[in-house]
């Protein structure tokens, strides 16, 4: 009776293993053909060269040119990600080599907790802090007229946004460089700085690179804090401090209407399915760029 | 002994609480192969990066005595460290090629000393890859990176990266420790070669070859220097019982 | 003269990096403390025990009890969904399947991949499920949606535990007779209890935060959810609903609703760094 049970349960939970193994390989297809089914209504009405290079937005008229959030999208995180690429290398610099182990043991949590505020909460702090100080001093610094609403601010939010997720990556992968080059280098007559410049860097390299990789496409799906902050007008912008409106913008300020005109559901199915790509895009091409310059190294 | 390069003057090293190197006295002949032996974890490592200053590296490390180089201690807070680290090169246990190219891993510590072009550093690299013997192993891959290289042909890359900016000790641990036999030996003959120039200070734990090339020994157990001395005399004339012991291989 | 160059090259350099890792941490302080700053004014206990008088975007009156038993329904549904997925998955990968290199590899790159997509497009799927299986948007839908997001968070952070269990663990496990299924639940879910602890905390507060993956599927409501098929609102929805409001009352409840959100992320975050601090004294090494 005993091995009975025993081997019931062993059946049952071979099975659901082997049911959720299976379930972990279909899921990205099934996200993906969701996705892909649902916006191929506007694909097949519009085409795909339309949808991706129109500026005409005009849903009532059954006119989807996404040109215009395709650019704010880009244009926010590229902002974002130059922004916030040399803080987090020179932090990770910083608490690899320089700091003591009392100072990592201090910033650790910090990072920690920086990396688990909901994004709401950066737009909030965004919208009470970032959205002035462009509006009311970076903007008139330039010489531009803004509220504030704006691409930079939208770039300046999604920078400390990255800031705890790339940080983590870098600080991983400098520890990975082996502690005999940095001494082989160091015993070469070199500073440290010198040691972290030309070995600690250049071997990590390919890493750095990837990392920022991720980060982009992290920053180009983040939602809700850029849109609290980048002002949500439809239109190509001409400068930082001009509004903008993202994808990932205008797919969570519709929602209400979408079933209310027709086949802007599936446009904004369509937009949905441009960030899968863009994500699985740039995590396929980290993957490969580490492959690739480890092999040249 | 006379004229010393390196005199070690009641050397302490503590990491945290443990004491790892206690109260050291050595003197380093000029021009000489000198072996450090003694069984593994009795603190040669430490020893040696001490003599270079790569202990610094390490949080919470303790050191008080005195190490003389010409004349001057080095242990002294505000010296110019980097300075004493290029007067000694340093042969790891593991070969650790720069991430670049064998020409480059040569070229490293040339262009840190402010050398720069090709035509310059070209001679140079030869020269200095010609006395670590590989040069003619290499000279038609100068472009591929240093980790293709076998891991003998790596060690002698790194002694030759090490000569390059013109050291006048070489520190080697264990050098042939993660070699083949064939490798081992064309290093050990090279140490043969370079003491001509350099004084070489080498760690090891294999009596046979601290036998082959030593010309002074430094015996070492559990953090004290338990016997100095030529090596004619340390291995037929062992004065204290643990150097017997040792050289019996009751430690082993 | 090269000498003093590199020198300040280095002393420029240090002063930059040191500056940049301070930032850091005037950041959180500068996040931390206008959150405070604007909730805890209106922070009271009206504020937790009473639901919104008169519609959430225009009473005045009324509190936020309905955003944060909803936040905490919805939450506990995703993670509990969740965790009957990824706990086998993780398993499967460190004890059923550990020998085949090839396929933990390919789930490790899928789990990546999945970890990647964002909340918005979660959302999407999310709400295309709904339409298919032709339910409402609800607390249901809330967390089937949550649960898939949350779901590539639980398995990798119980894969960086798991991976660690020493093979000779298994083994002997293994040598007296135990099934792949013992192993499994008993041996290895026990050794790493506390990190499966870390993986639900870490999810809990993923799913309890985000925005975007509930935006669409579980409406919002002033009212406590009764049962799964209710709509519901979660105290993130809170916030970015309210914010936008004209009137002063309804935004300070928005404030408010940040501040519990950031103090429930911030327990969280103290809770896991005890719980590993313990994890590292007990475990078998
Ligand atoms: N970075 C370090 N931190 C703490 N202890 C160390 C460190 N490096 C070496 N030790 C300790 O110092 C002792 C001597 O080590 P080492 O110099 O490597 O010995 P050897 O090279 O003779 O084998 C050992 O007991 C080792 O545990
Ligand atoms: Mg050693």
């Amino acid at each position: 009776m005993y091995n009975f049970v025993r081997k019931t349960k062993d059946t049952i939970s071979e099975a659901w293993v082997k049911f959720v193994l299976m379930l972990i390989f279909l899921l990205p297809l099934v996200i993906l053909a969701s996705l892909l089914n649902k916006s191929w209504m506007v694909i097949q009405t519009s085409g795909i060269g339309d949808l991706l290079f129109s500026s005409v937005w005009r849903p009532m008229a059954g006119q989807f040119g996404f040109k215009p959030f395709i650019i704010s999208s880009v244009y926010v995180t590229v902002l974002g990600l130059i922004i916030t690429a040399p803080v987090c290398l020179l932090s990770a610099i910083y608490l690899t080599y320089y700091g003591s182990k009392r100072m990592t043991a201090f910033m650790q949590p910090i990072i920690d907790i920086l990396a688990g505020i909901p994004s709401v909460i950066y737009g909030v702090w965004g919208v009470l802090i970032i959205v002035p100080f462009t509006g009311r001093f970076l903007a008139p610094l330039f010489g531009y007229e803004s509220t504030g609403f704006s691409i930079l601010s939208g770039g300046l939010v999604l920078a400390v946004m990255l800031i705890p997720f790339i940080l983590n990556i870098l600080i991983e992968i400098f520890r990975t460089v082996p502690h005999e080059q940095m001494e082989a280098s160091l015993s070469l007559g070199a500073s440290k700085w010198e040691s972290i410049k030309h070995v600690a860097v250049r071997r990590s390299l390919p890493g750095i690179v990837s990392a920022f990789a991720l980060g982009l496409s992290r920053a180009f799906g983040e939602t809700i804090a850029v849109l609290m902050v980048v002002g949500n007008v439809v239109g190509i912008p001409r400068s930082p401090f001009d509004t903008g409106y993202p994808l990932p913008a205008l797919i969570a300020n519709n929602y209400g209407e979408m079933l209310s005109i027709p086949m802007f559901d599936s446009a904004l199915m369509f937009a949905a399915l441009v960030l899968l790509m863009v994500v699985v895009c740039f995590n396929l091409m980290s993957r490969y760029v580490i492959i690739f310059m480890e092999k040249r190294q | 002994m006379e004229n010393p390069i390196i005199s070690i003057r009641n050397l302490n090293l503590y990491f945290e609480k443990q004491h790892v190197l206690k109260n050291i006295n050595i003197e380093i002949p000029h021009n000489k192969v000198t072996v450090i032996l003694g069984p593994s974890g009795c603190g040669k490592t430490t020893l040696l990066k001490t003599l270079n200053r790569l202990v610094d590296l390490h949080d919470h490390v303790k050191i008080s005595g005195k190490i003389m180089l010409d004349d001057k201690d080095i242990l002294v807070p505000n010296i110019d460290v980097t300075g004493i680290r290029k007067k000694m090169g340093l042969l790891s246990q593991k070969p650790s090629p720069l991430p670049m190219t064998i020409f480059n891993n040569v070229a490293y510590g040339l262009r840190i000393n402010g050398l720069r072009g090709k035509r310059k550093l070209m001679p140079l690299v030869e020269k200095h890859l010609r006395e670590a013997n590989l040069w003619d192993e290499v000279k038609d891959r100068l472009r591929d990176p240093a980790s293709r290289l076998s891991i003998g042909q790596q060690q002698r890359l790194c002694l030759a990266r090490g000569l390059a900016v013109n050291p006048e000790i070489i520190l080697a641990d264990e050098p042939t420790s993660a070699l083949d036999p064939i490798s081992s030996t064309v290093i050990e003959q090279q140490f043969a070669e370079l003491k001509k120039h350099y004084t070489i200070v080498m760690v090891t734990h294999v009596l046979r070859q601290a036998r082959r090339i030593a010309d002074h020994i430094v015996f070492m157990y559990l953090g004290e220097v338990i016997e100095q001395g030529p090596a004619r005399e340390f291995f037929n004339n062992p004065k204290e019982q643990k150097t017997r012991d040792y050289l019996k291989g009751a430690f082993n | 003269m090269r000498k003093l160059l590199k020198t300040l090259e280095e002393r420029f350099f240090f002063v930059l990096m040191a500056g940049s890792t301070a930032f850091l941490a005037l950041l959180l302080l500068m996040i931390i403390t206008i959150i405070v700053y604007k909730g805890l004014p209106s922070l009271t206990w009206e504020m937790v025990s009473q639901t919104p008088k008169g519609g959430y975007y225009f009473g005045r009156e009324g509190g936020l009890l309905n955003a944060i038993i909803g936040s905490l329904y919805l939450a506990s549904g995703a993670v509990a969904l969740s965790l009957s997925i990824s706990l086998p998955l993780a398993l499967a990968m460190n004890v059923y399947f550990r020998n085949r290199k090839k396929l933990v590899n390919g789930i490790r790159f899928i789990l990546d991949l999945l970890w990647g997509i964002p909340s918005i497009v979660y959302g999407a799927f999310g709400f295309t499920i709904m339409i298919y299986l032709g339910i409402r948007a609800s607390l249901l839908a809330g967390i089937i949606t949550v649960s898939i997001f949350i779901l590539p968070i639980m398995v990798r952070a119980m894969d960086e535990v798991m991976k660690n269990v020493p093979l000779s663990l298994l083994e002997s496990a293994f040598s007296l007779g135990s099934t792949r299924r013992e192993v499994a639940f008993k041996v290895v879910t026990r050794q790493c209890f506390p990190g499966i602890i870390t993986a639900v905390l870490l999810a809990f507060g993923r799913g309890i935060g985000d925005v975007a993956a509930v935006l669409f599927t579980t409406g919002y409501t002033d009212n406590i959810p009764t049962s799964l098929m209710d709509q519901t609102a979660t105290l993130p929805l809170a916030v970015f609903f309210q914010l936008g409001s004209p009137i002063p009352e309804v935004q300070n409840r928005a404030y408010a609703a940040a501040l519990i959100l950031t103090v429930i992320i911030l327990a969280i975050s103290v809770a896991t760094r005890l719980l590993s601090r313990k994890f590292h004294k007990t475990s078998i090494k």
